[in-house]
C-alpha cells in the first residue's frame, strides 16, 4: 500500500488536478498552478539533486576504494566538486567563484563541444559515402547548408544564401513539422500513461 | 607576440590543450581535465541551487516574516529523497518522484498539444493567403506534401505498398533533407566553437594576433 498504491494515487491526483486546472480560467485555478509550479516543483527538484550527488559520490568513492585503474582521476573530480562548492559558499558567489566559472568551466565546456567538430567530420567521412540517392541527398544538403552559411558560399555563388534559406524554410520545415507532430503525440500519450499509472518505470517498477 | 601573464588565462589555455590532446589519443591529461570539468560543473550547479533556490524559496519563506508554513509540505515531500540512503526506506523516494513526474507530465500535455501539434498543423494548412504568388504557392504545397508524407513515413501500422509506399518514399526525401540541414547546422555550431577556442589560444593566450 505505502510502497506502491499510495505513490500511484498521488501521481493520479496531482496529474489530474494539474491537467484540469488548465481548462478552468479562474483565479483559484491559476493560484493553484503557480503554487505547484513555482514553489512545490522547484523545492522538490532541489531535493532531487541529492540523487545526482549520491550517484557522483557512489561512483567515484567505489572507484577510489577498490583502487580501480585511474582512481586518482575520481579523487580529482571529488576535489574539484568540493573546491567549487566551498569557493561558492565561502565567497558567496564572489569574484573568485565567477573566475572559476569563466576560466575553467566555460573553456572546458566550449572545448569539449568543439572537439565534436572533429569527430562529426570523421564520422561523416565514413558514414556519408554516397551509396544511394537518400545518402547523397543528405550529404548534398549538409554541404550546401554548411557552405551557404559562411561568406565563401556567397562568394562562390550569389544565390547560395537564398538556397540555404529555402532549404531551411521549406523541405526542412516540412519534415521537422512532421517529426514535431510525432514527438508531440508521443509525449502526450506518455504523459497520459504516467498520470493514469500505466507507465511506472520511473518509480523503479515494471 | 606577447604571451599572457594572467594566471587565469594560463589555466584556461592549459585546460583547453588538455582537452584537445584527446585528438591524438585518450591520455591522462584529457581524463584529468574531463574529471575536473565534471566536479566543477556539479559544484557550480549546487552553489546556484543553494543561492537561487534553497535560500530564497525554502529558507527565507520559512524563517522570515511573512512565514509561508504551507511550504512545509513540499519540503517534507522533498526530504523523502533522503530515503535513498537507506535500504529499508528507499521506497520513500517514490513519493516525491510520483508527485514531480506526474505534475510535470500533466503540465506538458496542453503545451505539447498546442505548440507541438495544433500550431504545426495550423501553420501547414493551405489557406488562400499562402497562394499570393507562384513561388509562395509552390512552397506552401511542398510544405503540405512534405508534412503529410513525413507522417506517412513514420506510420508503421500499415504495409508499405502501392500509393502508401510511394508516399513514404517521398517522405524520406524530405526527412533526408531535414537531417542533412540539421547535420550541417550542428557542424557549423561546433566549428564556430572551435574557432572561438583557437582565437582564445592565439590572441588571448599567446598574443600572436
Amino acid at each position: 500500500m505505502l510502497r506502491r498504491t499510495l505513490p500511484q494515487a498521488i501521481a493520479f491526483i496531482i496529474g489530474f488536478a494539474m491537467l484540469i486546472q488548465y481548462f478552468i480560467p479562474h483565479p483559484i485555478s491559476e493560484r493553484f498552478y503557480n503554487v505547484i509550479v513555482q514553489q512545490w516543483l522547484i523545492i522538490i527538484l532541489g531535493f532531487m539533486y541529492i540523487f545526482a550527488l549520491r550517484s557522483f559520490f557512489m561512483h567515484h568513492i567505489v572507484k577510489i576504494r577498490r583502487k580501480k585503474e585511474g582512481y586518482w582521476f575520481s579523487a580529482m573530480a571529488i576535489v574539484a566538486l568540493l573546491f567549487m562548492l566551498s569557493s561558492g559558499l565561502i565567497t558567496t558567489r564572489g569574484v573568485f567563484f565567477d573566475s572559476l566559472y569563466n576560466y575553467m568551466i566555460a573553456p572546458l565546456q566550449a572545448t569539449m563541444f568543439s572537439l565534436l567538430a572533429f569527430f562529426i567530420a570523421s564520422a561523416a567521412f565514413r558514414a556519408f559515402r554516397a551509396r544511394n540517392f537518400q545518402a547523397t541527398l543528405l550529404l548534398v544538403t549538409a554541404v550546401i547548408v554548411m557552405i551557404g552559411r559562411v561568406p565563401i558560399g556567397d562568394y562562390l555563388w550569389k544565390g547560395m544564401p537564398d538556397l540555404v534559406e529555402w532549404i531551411m524554410s521549406v523541405p526542412n520545415m516540412a519534415a521537422m513539422r512532421g517529426i514535431r507532430i510525432g514527438v508531440g503525440l508521443g509525449a502526450v500519450a506518455t504523459a497520459m500513461k504516467i498520470i493514469l499509472g500505466i507507465e511506472r518505470s520511473y518509480m523503479g517498477g515494471e | 607576440m606577447s604571451i599572457s601573464t594572467s594566471i587565469w588565462i594560463w589555466i584556461a589555455a592549459l585546460l583547453t590543450l588538455m582537452i584537445y590532446s584527446f585528438l591524438y589519443k585518450d591520455n591522462p591529461f584529457y581524463r584529468l581535465a574531463e574529471h575536473i570539468f565534471m566536479g566543477l560543473s556539479l559544484g557550480y550547479t549546487l552553489v546556484i541551487l543553494w543561492y537561487d533556490y534553497i535560500i530564497p524559496r525554502i529558507y527565507q519563506p520559512l524563517f522570515f516574516s511573512p512565514h509561508q508554513w504551507s511550504l512545509i509540505f513540499p519540503i517534507l515531500l522533498g526530504m523523502m529523497t533522503f530515503g535513498i540512503f537507506s535500504k529499508k526506506y528507499n521506497w520513500l523516494i517514490k513519493y516525491p518522484l510520483a508527485f514531480y513526474v506526474s505534475a510535470f507530465a500533466a503540465i506538458q500535455i496542453p503545451v505539447m498539444l498546442r505548440s507541438w501539434i495544433l500550431k504545426q498543423v495550423e501553420a501547414s494548412f493551405l489557406t488562400p493567403d499562402k497562394f499570393s504568388s507562384v513561388f509562395n504557392s509552390i512552397n506552401a504545397i511542398l510544405i503540405f506534401v512534405g508534412l503529410v508524407t513525413t507522417l506517412i513515413y513514420f506510420y508503421f501500422s500499415k504495409k508499405r505498398e502501392h500509393g502508401f509506399g510511394a508516399a513514404a518514399t517521398v517522405g524520406i526525401v524530405f526527412i533526408m533533407v531535414a537531417f542533412g540541414a540539421a547535420f550541417g547546422y550542428t557542424v557549423m555550431a561546433r566549428i564556430s566553437l572551435l574557432i572561438g577556442r583557437m582565437q582564445f589560444l592565439i590572441q588571448d593566450w599567446l598574443g600572436i594576433m
